[in-house]
């Protein structure tokens, strides 16, 4: 019952953040809905087995494709985390120095 | 020969690799990079030839077993889009010299990476190794949009991260829920899982809505003009044969074998192909910049493809791939042309131009073959795409669709001749703009003339393209034999 919770909530702060004004905000915000989806992930392989899948398979062993999956999700919002942290970080220097361009798009 | 599965997304990616560690020697990097694209275009035949009889051939990288492994096939659609992506990003990259858009150093890196990203997922068998592909190839795409771009391109690239990366949440999103309800996230296991599970025709619902906001189908749309114009001309024609394209496959693909077409989603597909020309091609003719009226016609014919996928016939499926082959070259063509009117006069709106069919005759050929495909009159490839469209919804007796098609084709000729009018004719802007880059090589304008006589010689001599358009179909109607191929059983 706790998987249902802890996604809807972490929903629900995510889009909250996204609709409000700011892009610092925005960031949280896909952060938010990426702990989510990972909290998704994880349940789709099922919660109730909790061996660690290392040695052999037994009825307790967890599937290990899910926690696969997080894993590479976890490396790609990270990295994407970084890469708007970074514009934003641009921005705030550039504001006020921009130069004229020739046209407009 | 299903080694050579591998090299479409490894060439590129060593290339890119290659580029860092290279000295800054512009002809160097340029070799390198093309033929690294080169290489990608010869395996892109090499697999047409040999998917020509219905052959699959499959590789598991590594020899590990189906489950763990990542697992590669092509099929004869696979095969034709990466050898049409293939010729795009030649093309652009050849382009990109021209107008000087790979004088910035990360440009070729990035661009063979956003490559490698839409190879990998036109030849992936996995949807979750589909979702990391498509982020291979958006990642790069973030920096692209920022290079060499207008003013304004800080908001639009906020407005394209965003609705990129929430499209990718809600991708990954749908796959952990099909993961969940059926166990298996390999598409050949999945085959028909829609139609006979419930839950899982929800859970791939949820992949098909984040895949249609990458491919800007309306009402989904409104991020795709927003943001592609603001970026350099040669990126857009990068973007647009690339980005939209491999969602729109993905959509074709899950489609096809998760739902295996089935006919209670018909009205909903239809419904939203006719919506996304009407509207793409009303918002084209109110746009004021060659790039925004190229973008505008990207939603819109898109919608053809999308009307072709939603009929389900043998005939509206290879209606539909046809359209989408054709499409690539054609829109790459048109935005190259931009990009050329925007390397000699320095913009590219519609107000501050004129005369170039006198200063470039070459160009106004290249421009005005690929308009007369982009609308759809004979003899060009686009004629006989939105025929085969149009005969497929004539075999279903869809009315509406047929007449909606017309109507849209007539409209996109307008918008067309709008550019041609305000570009190409008529006594060139006082006091003329001089160009930024004077130099009008074979770089620049080659490449569209190019992809425009792959336009003009796909029309009377389509019929190999046809038969590969056919022989794809054959495998999305009845993918069993894909199914076979990929699982092994």
């Amino acid at each position: 019952m706790s998987a249902p919770l802890i996604v809807g909530v972490l929903v629900a702060a995510g889009v909250f953040l996204l609709l409000r004004p700011g892009q610092l905000r925005l960031v949280l915000g896909f952060v938010l809905l990426g702990h989510a989806v990972n909290v998704v992930l994880l349940a789709a392989g099922g919660l109730r087995r909790r061996e660690a899948a290392v040695d052999g398979a037994g009825p307790e062993t967890v599937d290990p494709l899910p926690q696969a999956f997080v894993l590479t999700a976890i490396v790609i919002t990270f990295g994407i985390t970084i890469h708007l942290l970074a514009l934003l970080r641009r921005r705030r220097r550039g504001r006020g120095q921009r130069k004229p361009e020739e046209e407009e798009a | 020969m299903s080694t050579l599965l591998v090299l479409p997304v490894a060439v590129p990616l060593l290339a890119a690799g290659l580029l860092l560690a290279l000295p800054r020697r512009p002809a160097l990097r340029r070799g390198v990079a093309l033929a690294g694209t080169a290489a990608v275009l010869a395996v892109g035949v090499v697999l047409l030839a040999t998917t020509r009889d219905g052959a699959v051939p499959v590789l598991r990288v590594g020899d590990w077993p189906a489950v763990v492994a990542i697992t590669l096939a092509a099929d004869p659609l696979s095969a034709l889009l990466v050898t049409v992506t293939a010729a795009v990003v030649l093309a652009c990259l050849v382009a990109a010299g021209g107008t000087g858009d790979d004088r910035d150093p990360a440009f070729l890196p990035l661009a063979l990476v956003l490559s490698a990203g839409a190879y990998g997922a036109f030849l992936t068998t996995d949807l979750f190794n589909l979702f990391v592909l498509i982020e291979v190839m958006l990642v790069p795409s973030y920096v692209l949009l920022g290079l060499a771009g207008g003013p304004g391109r800080a908001g639009a690239g906020r407005v394209y991260v965003a609705t990129n990366l929430l499209g990718s949440t809600i991708l990954l999103t749908g796959v952990g829920l099909l993961y969940g309800v059926t166990g298996t996230v390999g598409l050949a296991d999945l085959a028909g899982a829609g139609r006979q599970v419930p839950a899982a025709a929800v859970a791939g619902g949820v992949v098909l809505l984040a895949l249609a906001l990458k491919c800007a189908f309306v009402p989904l749309h409104d991020w795709l003009p927003r943001t592609y114009p603001t970026a350099s001309p040669v990126v857009v024609a990068l973007f647009s044969g690339l980005l939209t394209k491999v969602g729109l496959y993905a959509v074709i693909r899950v489609y096809a074998v998760l739902y295996g077409g089935d006919p209670a989603y018909h009205p909903l597909l239809v419904a939203v192909a006719l919506a996304s020309m009407v509207v793409g091609v009303l918002g084209a003719v109110g746009a004021g910049s060659m790039r925004r009226v190229l973008a505008f016609h990207m939603v819109s014919q898109i919608g053809y493809v999308l009307l072709g996928l939603a009929l389900f016939t043998a005939a509206s499926l290879a209606a539909a791939i046809f359209y989408l082959a054709q499409y690539v070259l054609v829109k790459a063509a048109l935005f190259l042309c931009a990009a050329v009117v925007r390397a000699s006069r320095g913009t590219d709106r519609l107000s501050r131009l004129g005369g170039l069919a006198a200063a470039r005759p070459l160009l106004a050929l290249a421009f005005g073959a690929a308009a007369l495909s982009l609308a759809g009159l004979p003899p060009f490839a686009g004629f006989l795409a939105k025929f085969l469209v149009l005969r497929a919804a004539d075999d279903v007796g869809d009315r509406l669709a047929m007449t909606v098609a017309i109507l849209v084709s007539l409209v996109t000729l307008l918008s067309m001749l709008k550019i041609w009018g305000a570009v190409f004719w008529g006594e060139p802007p006082r006091p003329a703009v001089p160009g930024r880059r004077a130099r009008a090589g074979a770089a620049l304008v080659g490449p569209p003339l190019a992809l425009s006589a792959c336009a003009l010689l796909l029309g009377p001599l389509g019929g190999p393209l046809l038969h590969v358009a056919d022989e794809a179909a054959a495998g999305l109607l009845e993918p069993a034999g894909y199914v076979r191929a990929v699982t092994g059983r």
